[in-house]
């Protein structure tokens, strides 16, 4: 049974086609990173598996049953906004949000939901991080507790939308690692978003590549070449590898890093999700 | 005091609208809605002014006005709540239609001046009465969607993707919010609900760690201040609501001073040559 299905898939955000006619089918236990410019839809398109986004037309399956809300099997790590409200909260109390959250009732956990908790702290290390006020922890770190809460329930199908933002080349690489051990551990399938491919070469099974409507799945070495990102950008895009780096450029200009700098720019970090950043690198 | 019925049924009236004001007033710090409550307050004041004019009990009026507009910010969501200007305006409109229902009265400025800014040494028995009822009702309410409320304050967009909808929950926390606030007004007055909804829970939530502890610690803060308030005014003979709002701005201050000392004092090595 697939993980994911898309068949014939069209998404549009706002009047604004982001996916169109798009076909795939991403197994068990894949480890697969979705890459594509800003706006390209990396966003909607894990918000449609998680059922917000319905497909118009299109059928989206996911784990053998049509796209859902709420669906418990699916753990989802959202891009961060600062995040104010929970700034003075520890690591455990925001992790602990997420247990039975969707149920009427008192915000304390019982026994189970707490055996719950430290198990998902444990499974990121970050049990004792996880006593300090988010407000002192660090990028990193607190992408470890988003990861946790996303574990709250035991899901089969991790979405995790752009964990690497904002860190640098060495916890980038941690928290890949760290996804990949998990998936590991707990047989999961995991959908990682990036703007760059490099902190996931030698980890990640295939590469789901969006851009203008389209999207190409492959291994890396069929996705990541000029003719297909030519393709999906719309542009001449030339792949350039060194040693096991892997820069994607246009005209001499190269792009991933240059998506890097656009979404820490102060305007970007406001997105909700329900709207992609409007510019194209290109 | 306390062998005065007056006394006695301010500090019974306080305390119901202390635990009330401290536990809703935590969840609005939390989503950073403190101004809504602000707000509410305010229109608060036509519905009340508008119900003497007809003759009815100014409470009622108050509660009406707020949760109409409360449920009305929830349904219209993040559009309307985060125009500061639209909010201005509103507030403007509402105390000027508040002093235009006062003016056909022609009522004495006693009446406005309570409702603007409270009276709790006038509150009678069966306000404490129905107080309770109100209270009562808004923290049940509360109990019953705090968990889905909590979730999407702290992760709106996952909190939207395991199935909890950020509208349904905004808006039946507005109208919680709105009859605290009609609550509220009866101590404070509508202009300093502020004092006693955002106060407490405000300085609670920069020394506490964790929701329990905020909740606990804004409740008991807000009880503290309303009576404290009541007794000094008491002796003291100034208005119980400068005393309220007086306590509850040094309760911020307290728990908001000790940070940037506290900062200065770690720097403070580091910055000498060494």
């Amino acid at each position: 049974m697939d993980a994911i299905a898309f068949c014939d898939v069209s998404l549009s955000l706002g009047g604004r086609a982001v996916l169109a006619g798009v076909n795939l089918a991403i197994g068990a236990r894949e480890f697969v990173g979705v890459l594509g410019p800003n706006g390209a839809g990396k966003t909607t398109l894990m918000r449609a598996v998680l059922g917000l986004v319905p497909p118009r037309p299109g059928r989206i399956c996911v784990l053998g049953r049509p796209a859902r809300r709420g669906n418990p099997a699916i753990g989802y790590m959202p891009q961060t906004r600062g995040a104010a409200a929970s700034a003075h909260l520890n690591g455990w109390d925001f992790v602990a949000s997420a247990v039975n959250g969707h149920r009427c009732g008192l915000p304390f956990p019982g026994k189970a939901g707490r055996a719950d908790i430290d198990r998902a702290l444990d499974l990121v290390g970050a049990r004792a991080l996880a006593r300090r006020p988010l407000a002192e922890v660090s990028g990193g770190e607190r992408q470890r507790l988003l990861l946790a809460q996303a574990l709250i329930g035991r899901p089969r199908l991790l979405l995790l939308d752009e964990p690497l933002l904002s860190l640098d080349p060495h916890r980038q690489r941690e928290v890949v690692t760290l996804v990949e051990g998990l998936r590991v551990e707990l047989g999961m399938t995991v959908l990682f978003s990036a703007h760059e491919v490099n902190p996931l070469l030698g980890v990640i099974d295939r590469v789901l590549y969006l851009g203008r409507g389209q999207a190409a799945l492959g291994t890396v070495d069929e996705v990541i070449t000029g003719p297909v990102l030519s393709r999906l950008y719309g542009s001449a895009i030339e792949v350039v590898r060194l040693k096991d780096r892997i820069f994607v450029m246009s005209g001499g200009y190269h792009l991933e890093r240059d998506a890097h700098r656009h979404e820490a720019d102060p305007a970007d970090r406001q997105h909700r999700g329900t709207t992609e950043p409007g510019h194209a690198p290109v | 005091m306390l062998q005065y019925d007056f006394m006695r049924q301010a500090f019974a009236a306080a305390a119901i609208v202390a635990v009330v004001a401290g536990t809703v007033g935590y969840f609005l710090v939390l989503r950073g809605q403190s101004f809504a409550g602000h707000a509410l307050a305010h229109v608060g004041f036509t519905g009340a002014t508008g119900a003497v004019l007809v003759g009815a009990a100014p409470l009622w009026g108050l509660i009406l006005m707020t949760l109409v507009a409360g449920i009305g910010m929830g349904l219209m969501g993040e559009r309307l709540t985060q125009r500061d200007v639209a909010i201005g305006l509103v507030l403007a409109v509402s105390l000027g239609l508040g002093l235009l229902f006062l003016h056909f009265f022609t009522s004495s400025a006693v009446q406005a001046t309570t409702l603007l800014f409270g009276n709790v040494l006038a509150v009678d028995i069966g306000t404490v009465w129905t107080l309770l009822a109100l209270g009562a009702a808004s923290l049940a309410a509360l109990a019953v969607i705090s968990r889905p409320l909590l979730f999407a304050s702290l992760q709106p967009e996952l909190a939207e993707a395991k199935g909890v909808s950020l509208r349904l929950y905004a808006t039946l926390f507005l109208a919680i919010v709105a009859v605290a606030t009609a609550e509220c007004a009866q101590i404070v007055g509508v202009l300093l609900v502020f004092a006693l909804m955002v106060g407490p829970a405000a300085a609670a939530q920069l020394v506490t760690r964790t929701v329990r502890a905020g909740l606990l610690l804004s409740v008991v803060l807000a009880l503290a201040e309303a009576w404290l308030g009541i007794a000094l005014a008491f002796y003291t003979d100034w208005p119980s609501s400068f005393w309220i709002t007086a306590l509850s701005a040094a309760a911020y201050l307290c728990a908001a001073l000790p940070r940037p000392i506290a900062a200065r004092l770690a720097a403070a090595p580091r910055s000498e040559p060494v």
